[in-house]
C-alpha cells in the first residue's frame, strides 16, 4: 500500500510556519485563482466547478456545482459558509481555519463571483477563538489588497464577507439552524420544506451554505481548470478530501488524500499516515463522523470515497474517521456518543428530545453493570421509534436529520457485539473496567 | 453614561453595521458582553437588546439555547475538557476526573477564588491531541494528568497571559474596515443589470 502522488489541493500551503500570513500567500499563489475566475464569466466560474464534480465536504456530499444552479434568482441573495464543525471527531476545518484562512477567503470570493451575490458570511463555531482571528485578519488583509470590497481586482465586481461567531452548539452546523443562529435566534433548525435555502435562506431571502473545506478547493480548481480535479479519485468522487483520523492510531491527524485510491486500510496502517494501530487490532471503525453506522475489520478494504462507503451502508459524512481497538468497550462508546445527541439536541422534535435522553439513561445503567437484560432490546426498540425499521439512510420522523442519526452507533454496537451488551448484566459491570 | 466602554461601544456599532438586520448582531454582542463582564450579565443584556432592538427577555431566551454563553458569573479561566468519542478513547474521562481533584470542584462548578470555572465538553476539533483541553477557548494541549496540574499552576500564578487571554472569544477579532458594498446601491445594480439583460434578449 502507498500513497498515491497527488497533488495538495488544500493543505500544499500548511506545511509552511507561517501559511496563515498574507505574505506566504501571495508567496505561494495567493489570488492567482480568484484573477483568473474573474476574467471569466460567472456562468464559466460555474461551468468549471460543474466540470470538477466538487460535492459537498460539509456531510451530505452534495455537488456544489448543482447547489448553485439551484439559487432563486433575486434582488439580494447570500453566500454563508458553515465552520461550525462540531461532528464529534471531525476536525478538518480547524485546521483550514488556522493555518490557511486566506485560501477561505480567496474560496469565498471566487463563489461569490459565480454567484453574483454581494454579501457573504463565514459562521465560525465560537471555540474559534484563534480561528476567528485568523479568518478575520485574512479578510482585513484581502480588502486592503483590493481582493475584496468594492470592485475587486478593477473586475468590477463587489464583496463584503463577514466573519459570524456561533456560541456553543452542534445543531448550528444543520444548514437551516445555522441561518437561525445568524438570525440572532435560538439554533432551530427550519421545518422542511423548502429543503434547500437557495430558494428561502438568510432573512427569506436565496442563500447557498457551503462547508469550509469546498470553498477551500475553489482556487486550485479555478487555477488548474475542473478537468484537472475531476481527473483525480474516480466516479462520483473526485479531487483530493482531508480525512480526520483519531483513537487508536500511532499517528492521528488530518490527512489530504486522493479520493477513493485508498482504502480504510491504508489510512490507518500505512507508516506515513495512520502508522497502524498500537495495542491490539481494529475492532470497529466509524468511517464519517458519529451519525455514522460503524464498520468492522472486514471492511478495512473499502476505499476512501462517497459511493463506495454508502454501498457498504455507511456514509463518508464529515471525512473523520475513528479507530477503536480490541480494548474498546462497545457499551462505553455508543453510552458516550449518546450522550452527545442527548445534550445537544434542539429539543423540537419529541423522538429525538426525549429519545436521546432515554437511550443515554439505559445504556448508561448497562455500562456500570446495573442493566436488565430486557435494556438491549428496549434499546433497539427505542432507535426504531426514532428511525422507523433502522435502515440506513435512516427513515426520518424529525425536522431535520439529528434525530435518526442517534440510533447508527447503538445499533452498531448491538448487532455486531451483543454478547459484550450482555456481559455488562451477568457480570454486573464493565468487562473492560 | 454607555453601558459599553468607549472602545466597544465602538465596536459593537460596528458589529450592528455589518448585518442586515440588527438581531443578528445578537451573538457577537453577548460575546462581546462576556469580554467586558466576565458573564452575561444582566445590563448586557439589556444593552444587547437596546442595540438590537428586541426585549431583554428576547435576548436571555436565545443567549439560553448556547452552551459558550453564561448568564451566570464563571470564573476568570473557562476549562473545558472532552470527554467525546476520540477524546474518551484517550482518557477524556479520567482527565475530567483528575481535574476536578486538581481543581477540587465538579464540573460545571468554579472555585472559591473565583479562579476557574470546569466544564465538560462536547468535541472541540482538535482530536488528534486527546484528550484536548482549552482554557478560555484556547487550545492549550495538557493531554495528561500531570501537564494539566503544571497548567493550572500557571495560570494561578498569572502565567501564560498573553496566550490565554479573557474568554470573550472575540477578545482579539477585528474587523479593520466598516463595509465596503452599499445594499441599496446593490439592488439597484441589480434590477439594471436585469432589465439590459432582458432587453437584450
Ligand atoms: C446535525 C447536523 C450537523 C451538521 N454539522 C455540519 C458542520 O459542522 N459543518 C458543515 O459544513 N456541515 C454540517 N452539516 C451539513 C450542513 O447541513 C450542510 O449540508 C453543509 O454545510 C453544506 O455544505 P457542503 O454542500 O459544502 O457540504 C450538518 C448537518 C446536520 C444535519
Ligand atoms: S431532530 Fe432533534 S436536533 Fe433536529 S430539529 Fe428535531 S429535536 Fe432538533
Ligand atoms: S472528541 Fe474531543 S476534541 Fe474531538
Amino acid at each position: 500500500m502507498s500513497v498515491t502522488e497527488a497533488p495538495k489541493i488544500i493543505t500544499a500551503r500548511a506545511s509552511f510556519d507561517d501559511s496563515h500570513t498574507m505574505e506566504r500567500f501571495l508567496a505561494t499563489g495567493g489570488n492567482d485563482g480568484l484573477k483568473k475566475a474573474l476574467a471569466m464569466t460567472p456562468a464559466a466560474v460555474q461551468a468549471e466547478v460543474d466540470t470538477a464534480s466538487l460535492l459537498g465536504r460539509g456531510g451530505a456530499g452534495f455537488p456544489a456545482g448543482r447547489k448553485w444552479s439551484m439559487l432563486r434568482k433575486a434582488d439580494v441573495s447570500y453566500l454563508v459558509i458553515n465552520g461550525d464543525e462540531s461532528e464529534p471527531a471531525t476536525f478538518k476545518d480547524h485546521l483550514l481555519v488556522e493555518r490557511d484562512a486566506h485560501q477561505l477567503v480567496e474560496g469565498v470570493t471566487i463563489a461569490a463571483y459565480a454567484l453574483q451575490v454581494n454579501q457573504a458570511f463565514i459562521f465560525l463555531r465560537g471555540e474559534f477563538a484563534l480561528g476567528l482571528e485568523r479568518v478575520q485578519e485574512a479578510i482585513n488583509d484581502a480588502y486592503k489588497a483590493g481582493a475584496l470590497g468594492a470592485n475587486i481586482f478593477n473586475s468590477g465586481f463587489s464583496l463584503d464577507i463577514v466573519v459570524h461567531p456561533g456560541a456553543g452548539a452542534y445543531i448550528c452546523g444543520e444548514e437551516t439552524a445555522l441561518l437561525e443562529a445568524l438570525e440572532g435566534k435560538r439554533g432551530y433548525p427550519r421545518i422542511k420544506p423548502p429543503f434547500f435555502p437557495a430558494a428561502i435562506g438568510l432573512y427569506g431571502e436565496p442563500t447557498v451554505v457551503n462547508n469550509v473545506e469546498t470553498m477551500s478547493n475553489l482556487p486550485w480548481i479555478m487555477l488548474n481548470g475542473g478537468a484537472a480535479f475531476a481527473a483525480l479519485g474516480a466516479g462520483r468522487s473526485t479531487g483530493t478530501r482531508l480525512f480526520a483520523l483519531s483513537g487508536h492510531v500511532r499517528n492521528p491527524g488530518v490527512y489530504e488524500l486522493e479520493m477513493v485510491k485508498h482504502t480504510f486500510r491504508d489510512l490507518i496502517f500505512s507508516a506515513e499516515l495512520g502508522g497502524g494501530v498500537p495495542n491490539g487490532d481494529v475492532k470497529a471503525i466509524i468511517p464519517g463522523g458519529v451519525s455514522a453506522p460503524w464498520f468492522y475489520p472486514e471492511q478495512l478494504d473499502v476505499p476512501l470515497g462517497q459511493d463506495e462507503v454508502a454501498e457498504q451502508g455507511s456514509m463518508l459524512g464529515s471525512g473523520s474517521i475513528v479507530v477503536m481497538d480490541t480494548t474498546t468497550c462497545m457499551v462505553r462508546a455508543a453510552w458516550r456518543i449518546t450522550k452527545f445527541f442527548s445534550r445537544e439536541s434542539c429539543g423540537q422534535c419529541t423522538p429525538c428530545r426525549e429519545g436521546s435522553g432515554w437511550l443515554e439513561r439505559v445504556l448508561w445503567r448497562l455500562e456500570n453493570g446495573q442493566g436488565r437484560i430486557e435494556d438491549v432490546d428496549l434499546l433497539l426498540d427505542l432507535c426504531d421509534n426514532i428511525a422507523p425499521g433502522l435502515s440506513w439512510p435512516p427513515q426520518q420522523t424529525t425536522i431535520c436529520v439529528l434525530g435518526p442519526s442517534i440510533p447508527s452507533s447503538i445499533h452498531s454496537a448491538i448487532s455486531r457485539f451483543r454478547d459484550e451488551f450482555l456481559a455488562h448484566i451477568t457480570q454486573g459491570a464493565c468487562p473492560y473496567a | 453614561m454607555s453601558y459599553f466602554t468607549e472602545s466597544r461601544q465602538a465596536r459593537a456599532e460596528q458589529l450592528i453595521a455589518v448585518y442586515p438586520e440588527a438581531r443578528s448582531a445578537l451573538i457577537p454582542l453577548c460575546h462581546l458582553v462576556q469580554e467586558q463582564d466576565g458573564y452575561l450579565s444582566e445590563d448586557g443584556m439589556v444593552e444587547v437588546a437596546k442595540l438590537c432592538g428586541i426585549t431583554p427577555a428576547e435576548v436571555r431566551g436565545t443567549a439560553s439555547f448556547y452552551d459558550m454563553l453564561h448568564t451566570e458569573p464563571v470564573g476568570k479561566y473557562l476549562v473545558g475538557v472532552c470527554t467525546n468519542i476520540a477524546c474518551l478513547l484517550a482518557g477524556g474521562l479520567e482527565l475530567l476526573e483528575h481535574a476536578e481533584g486538581s481543581l477540587g470542584i465538579r464540573a460545571g462548578a468554579t472555585t472559591q477564588d473565583g479562579l476557574f470555572t470546569l466544564e465538560e465538553t462536547e468535541c472541540l476539533a482538535d482530536c488528534d491531541i486527546a484528550p484536548c483541553v482549552q482554557v478560555n477557548h484556547r487550545y492549550v494541549r495538557t493531554t495528561t494528568p500531570e501537564a494539566f496540574d503544571g497548567l493550572v499552576a500557571e495560570l494561578r500564578e498569572g502565567g501564560r497571559a498573553s496566550e490565554i487571554p479573557s474568554h470573550g472569544t472575540l477578545v482579539r477579532t477585528r474587523r479593520d474596515l466598516a463595509l465596503a458594498v452599499n445594499p441599496d446601491d446593490i439592488a439597484k445594480e441589480r434590477a439594471e443589470h436585469r432589465a439590459a439583460t432582458e432587453n437584450a434578449s
